[in-house]
């Protein structure tokens, strides 16, 4: 696996934010009731992680060792506030679906861990790429855990889209007459889904490294090297 | 004879790399507060710009502009702390005349007794102490439950909870009938988030109530003067 393909993979699966490191539950759990805001949050995730590992590569060779995580701090929080305030001004429209998740940026240690972890040590590209793939790995599990708790908690999927599309709606997926189930949108709710997804994770991880042991112990000749372990 | 001048050294070699440290951080922390004070600054006009236009639309949404010729934002008086409207901060009136007539006064006020604390508002209300309408502007209620307060996130497009207010006064609904339904008033709730609907509800009685009682003297005062209780 090339080291590029590698990063991806580690970002989308192996070392996922939520999945692997369950990291940054502060603004997942808390944003994850709906799609639609679940989505919304995780893109401007992936905006501040991107920006933060270029950052930090591009400087990690003036950051002393010792002082490296105020420093660190220091630029997430300064590009955050950037991001937030440069959205205020010229994305006002989408701003005001994405204004409020923007600062609870910060409170997501993914993206100080993803500094630490790899782009103070690693080049620019690498960097930037394992901004954006952590980031997707980010938004793909929010999305499922704000659509399994929207669908179960209201029945519907996509509510509150008008607000960044106005000429979409929400879709009603379960009769209008399904009364909802309040647990799954409120914070509980949102630490079951969280389990099962984690839970999912790890059966088809030990799934996947039983057949592999399997290979090896029974056959002949070894597994093919892309079985991912 | 040796040994003070090797401590010495490293002493100041230690001093050497400590300033340094603290000037690198130094350097970094003007460096970003810079970034982000010429960002504020770049942006600033932009957003306050943005942040009146959101106000307009809001204000636009519960007094319609085709009912007063005056320069609303102009004609502004600085409210102390009020009680009677649930803020415990200063807070912002408008008043709308056409052709010098008193027509509406817009105001902000706050429901405290929210499913998960303040409910803000801004409300109008016209000569005839009618509330033109009321609109929720900052909420915390439970997405999916408790927050059809908002027209955007209610679910009935057509006729949002929230308008039953309009064009109400105490002359046709009763002061002790300005309540949801629950509660042996005449306002509906939707079962199971009853809490929202009463919370909004008592609190635009509130704020009808003590505008009924202060109208007068608001009008009565100068453009972006101060309201103080005790004066008349």
């Amino acid at each position: 696996m090339s080291a590029y393909k590698e990063i991806a993979w580690n970002g989308l699966w192996k070392q996922n934010s939520i999945l692997a490191q369950v990291l940054g539950l502060c603004p997942l759990l808390a944003v994850s009731s709906n799609l639609v805001n679940a989505v919304s949050l995780g893109l401007a995730t992936i905006v501040v992680m991107m920006l933060s590992n270029f950052a930090i590569s591009a400087l990690r060779a003036l950051i002393p060792y010792e002082i490296r995580i105020p420093v660190f701090i220091l630029i997430i929080a300064a590009l955050v506030t950037v991001v937030d305030l440069a959205f205020n001004a010229f994305l006002h429209d989408l701003y005001l679906v994405l204004g409020i998740f923007i600062p609870l940026i910060v409170t997501n240690c993914i993206v100080l861990a993803r500094v630490e972890a790899f782009a103070a040590k690693n080049g620019l590209r690498a960097a930037t790429l394992d901004g954006l793939m952590m980031g997707v790995g980010f938004v793909w599990v929010i999305a499922l855990l704000g659509a399994v708790r929207e669908l179960i908690g209201q029945g519907t999927l996509f509510s509150g889209i008008e607000m960044i599309f106005p000429t979409l709606s929400g879709i009603q997926v379960l009769p209008e007459s399904y009364p909802g189930f309040l647990v799954a949108i409120l914070p509980p709710g949102a630490f079951f889904v969280l389990g099962l997804l984690i839970a999912g994770r790890n059966w088809l991880d030990a799934r996947a490294n039983q057949r592999l042991r399997e290979h090896r112990l029974h056959d002949q000749h070894p597994p093919a090297s892309s079985v991912p372990a | 004879m040796s040994e003070p001048i090797e401590v010495a050294r490293h002493e100041s070699s230690v001093l050497r790399i400590s300033v340094r440290t603290a000037a690198i951080m130094l350097a970094f922390t003007l460096v970003f507060t810079a970034m982000m004070a010429g960002t504020y600054k770049a942006t600033e006009p932009l957003v306050a710009a943005s942040a009146l236009a959101e106000k307009l639309r809001l204000i636009g949404e519960v007094l319609p502009p085709a009912m007063y010729d005056n320069e609303l934002m102009a004609d502004a008086i600085t409210l102390p702390p009020q009680p009677g409207l649930g803020l415990d901060e200063e807070s912002r009136l408008w008043r709308a005349r056409k052709n010098g007539v008193p027509v509406a006064l817009v105001l902000e006020a706050a429901a405290r007794d929210g499913y998960s604390g303040r409910i803000s508002m801004i409300l109008a209300i016209d000569a005839q102490s009618r509330l033109l309408a009321v609109r929720v502007t900052a909420h915390k209620e439970t997405p999916g439950l408790g927050d059809y307060i908002d027209p955007r996130k209610d679910r009935n497009k057509a006729r949002p909870w929230i308008t039953q207010f309009s064009n109400l006064g105490f002359d046709s609904v009763p002061r002790d009938k300005w309540r949801v339904k629950k509660d042996g008033g005449r306002f509906d709730q939707m079962s199971g988030a009853t809490i929202s609907a009463r919370a909004v509800t008592n609190a635009s009685g509130r704020a009808l109530a003590w505008t009924q009682e202060h109208r007068d003297k608001l009008f009565a005062l100068p453009a972006n003067g101060r309201y103080e209780e005790n004066k008349q």
